[in-house]
C-alpha cells in the first residue's frame, strides 16, 4: 500500500494514453477520409 | 422436411466416407494433442489425473473446430450450397443436418475415444462414463455453434484461424460445464448438475443455432 | 419531428458533426468533476489506502465495455432486421471503443489486483468474463476486417454481435460458477456492503464521462465510415 503510486499512476496513465491514442488515430482517419 | 434432413446427413456421411483420411486426421489430432500435455507438464500421476478432464475437453474443442472450415467449403466450391439456398427444404433444416453430420464424423468419435485417453491420464475408471457423457452432450453444441462461425467465414481469406477466433469464446461455457462435470464427479459430488446444464445448452443450441446458421449462409452467399 | 429522416447516412452525417463536439465537452467536464471528487473529496479507504482510487476508472470502464456491446448488438440487430445501412455503420463504429474500454478495465483491474490480492492476474469470475468479452470484440473487428464488401461485412458482423450478445450471459454465469468452484483464497472485489457516497458519486461521474466520450468518439468514427464508403 505504501508504493501505491506505481499502481495508481500506472492505471491512470495507461488509461489516459489509451484514450489519447484512440483520439489521435481517429483524427488521422478523419483526415484521410476527407482527403 | 425430415426427408431433406436425412438426405443431407446421408450425403455428408457418404462424402466423409469417401475421404476417410480427412476424418481420421482430425481424430489423430485429438490423440496427439492429448499426448503432448504430459510431455509438457511432466508425467506425475496426480497432476495428470487433475488436469485430465480439462486437457481432454480442450483437445476435443480444438479438434472439432479444425474440421469446421470444411463444413461448407466443398459445397460452396461446386455450387451445391447455392442449390441448397434456392431449394425447397428450409435452410435451417439443411444447416442443422449438416451440423449433425459434422458431429457424427468429428464429435461422436471423440466421445468414444476419450476413455482411452482418460486411461493414459490415469483417470479413475468410475469417471469415464461422466467424461464420455459430457462429451456426447457437449460436442453437438460445439458443432452447432461452430457451424455458425463456419457459415460467417465462408470463402474468406484467413478463414481457419479467423474461425477459431470467432468461435472459441462462444465455446467457453461448454468447456467449463464439460470439464466441470468430471471435476465434480471426481470430488464425489456427482456431475449431474453440469450434465443437465449441458443438455440444456444442447436443446437451446439445437433450437436457435440452425436459424443463425441459415442467416449466416444467406449473408455470406449474396 | 420525423426522427427517421436522420436514418440515412447523408442526413445523419452533418447531424453527427454538429453534436459530437458537445459530447466531447460534456465528457471533459464530467471527467474533471469526477476526478476532483475522486481525488480530493473522497476519503482514504480503511483497508486499501490510496490505491483503491483505481476504482474510479476500473468500474466505469467495465460498465462501458458491457454497455457498448449491448448498444452495438442493438444497432446490429436493427440493421439486420430493417436492412438499414446506417445501423451497421454505427455498430462498426462502436466496436473499437468498446474493445478499448474492455482493455482498460482489464489493465486497471490487473494493476488494482497486484497491491490488493498480491497478483497481477487472477482468474476471478469478472476478470475472466471481461477477457472473453475482449475476445468477442476482437472477433467482431477481425471478421469485419476480413470481409471486403462493406454490406456483407456489416451483416456478418451484426450476426456475430447478436450471437455473442446472446451468449454473454451464459458465458458470464458459467464463469461465475467455475470461479466459485475453483476459488482458492477468497477474493472480494466489491467494496463492502455500502460505498461511501463520495466514492459512489465520483464513480458515477466518471461513468457518465466515459459514456459521453464514447458517444463523441463513435459519432466521429461513424462519420469517417460514412465518408469512406462514399455515402456523404
Amino acid at each position: 500500500m505504501s508504493d501505491y503510486a506505481f499502481y495508481l499512476w500506472g492505471a491512470y496513465g495507461v488509461t489516459f494514453v489509451a484514450l489519447l491514442l484512440e483520439v489521435v488515430f481517429l483524427r488521422k482517419r478523419k483526415r484521410e477520409a476527407k482527403a | 422436411m425430415l426427408d431433406a434432413a436425412f438426405c443431407v446427413v446421408r450425403r455428408d456421411l457418404l462424402l466423409a466416407w469417401r475421404r476417410k483420411s480427412d476424418v481420421a486426421t482430425a481424430l489423430l489430432f485429438f490423440v496427439i494433442v492429448t499426448s503432448l500435455f504430459p510431455l509438457g507438464v511432466g508425467a506425475e500421476p496426480t497432476l495428470l489425473r487433475a488436469i485430465a478432464p480439462g486437457v481432454i475437453w480442450v483437445a476435443a474443442l480444438l479438434s472439432s473446430m479444425l474440421s469446421l472450415s470444411r463444413l461448407f467449403a466443398a459445397d460452396h466450391a461446386d455450387g451445391t450450397l447455392e442449390q441448397m439456398l434456392l431449394g425447397a427444404a428450409p435452410l435451417g433444416v439443411v444447416a442443422a443436418a449438416k451440423a449433425a453430420a459434422h458431429w457424427i464424423v468429428a464429435g461422436l468419435p471423440l466421445a468414444l475415444i476419450a476413455p482411452c485417453i482418460a486411461l493414459q491420464y490415469d483417470l479413475q475408471a468410475a469417471l469415464w462414463p461422466v467424461l464420455a457423457l459430457s462429451l456426447l452432450l457437449g460436442t453437438p453444441v460445439l458443432s452447432l455453434i461452430g457451424a455458425i462461425g463456419a457459415a460467417l467465414t465462408l470463402g474468406l481469406r484467413g478463414g481457419g484461424i479467423l474461425l477459431s477466433l470467432l468461435v472459441l469464446p462462444l465455446y467457453v461455457p461448454v468447456l467449463i460445464l464439460g470439464a466441470g462435470s468430471v471435476d465434480m464427479a471426481s470430488a464425489g459430488m456427482g456431475g449431474e448438475g453440469q450434465l443437465l446444464l449441458l443438455a440444456a445448452l444442447l436443446v437451446a443450441a439445437g433450437a436457435f443455432a440452425p436459424w443463425a446458421i441459415a442467416a449466416a449462409l444467406r449473408i455470406s452467399m449474396e | 419531428m420525423n426522427w427517421f429522416w436522420y436514418a440515412s447516412p447523408q442526413t445523419f452525417y452533418p447531424l453527427a458533426g454538429r453534436i459530437a463536439p458537445w459530447f466531447a465537452v460534456a465528457a471533459a467536464l464530467l471527467a474533471a468533476a469526477g476526478l476532483c471528487i475522486g481525488f480530493f473529496v473522497a476519503p482514504t479507504d480503511a483497508q486499501q489506502g490510496e490505491v483503491y482510487r483505481i476504482i474510479f476508472i476500473h468500474v466505469p470502464a467495465a460498465w462501458l465495455s458491457m454497455f457498448i456491446y449491448v448498444v452495438m448488438a442493438f444497432w446490429a440487430a436493427l440493421g439486420l432486421a430493417f436492412n438499414t445501412r446506417l445501423s451497421g455503420m454505427m455498430a462498426s463504429a462502436l466496436a473499437p471503443t468498446g474493445a478499448l474500454f474492455t482493455f482498460i478495465a482489464l489493465w486497471t483491474g490487473s494493476l488494482w489486483g497486484r497491491p490488493t490480492w498480491g497478483t497481477y492476474w487472477v482468474w476471478d469470475a469478472r476478470l475472466t468474463s471481461e477477457l472473453v468479452l475482449l475476445f468477442l470484440y476482437l472477433g467482431f473487428i477481425a471478421l469485419q476486417a476480413a470481409i471486403d464488401d462493406p454490406r456483407r461485412a456489416d451483416r456478418a458482423g451484426a450476426l456475430l454481435a447478436i450471437v455473442g450478445g446472446v451468449n454473454i450471459p451464459i458465458i458470464h454465469y458459467s464463469v461465475v460458477w467455475w470461479n466459485t468452484l475453483h476459488q482458492g483464497a477468497s477474493v472480494s472485489v466489491t467494496k463492502g456492503a455500502s460505498m461511501q457516497s463520495q466514492m459512489l458519486s465520483a464513480m458515477l461521474l466518471m461513468a457518465l464521462a466515459f459514456w459521453m466520450y464514447s458517444i463523441a468518439v463513435s459519432l466521429v468514427r461513424v462519420r469517417c465510415v460514412i465518408r469512406e464508403r462514399g455515402e456523404a
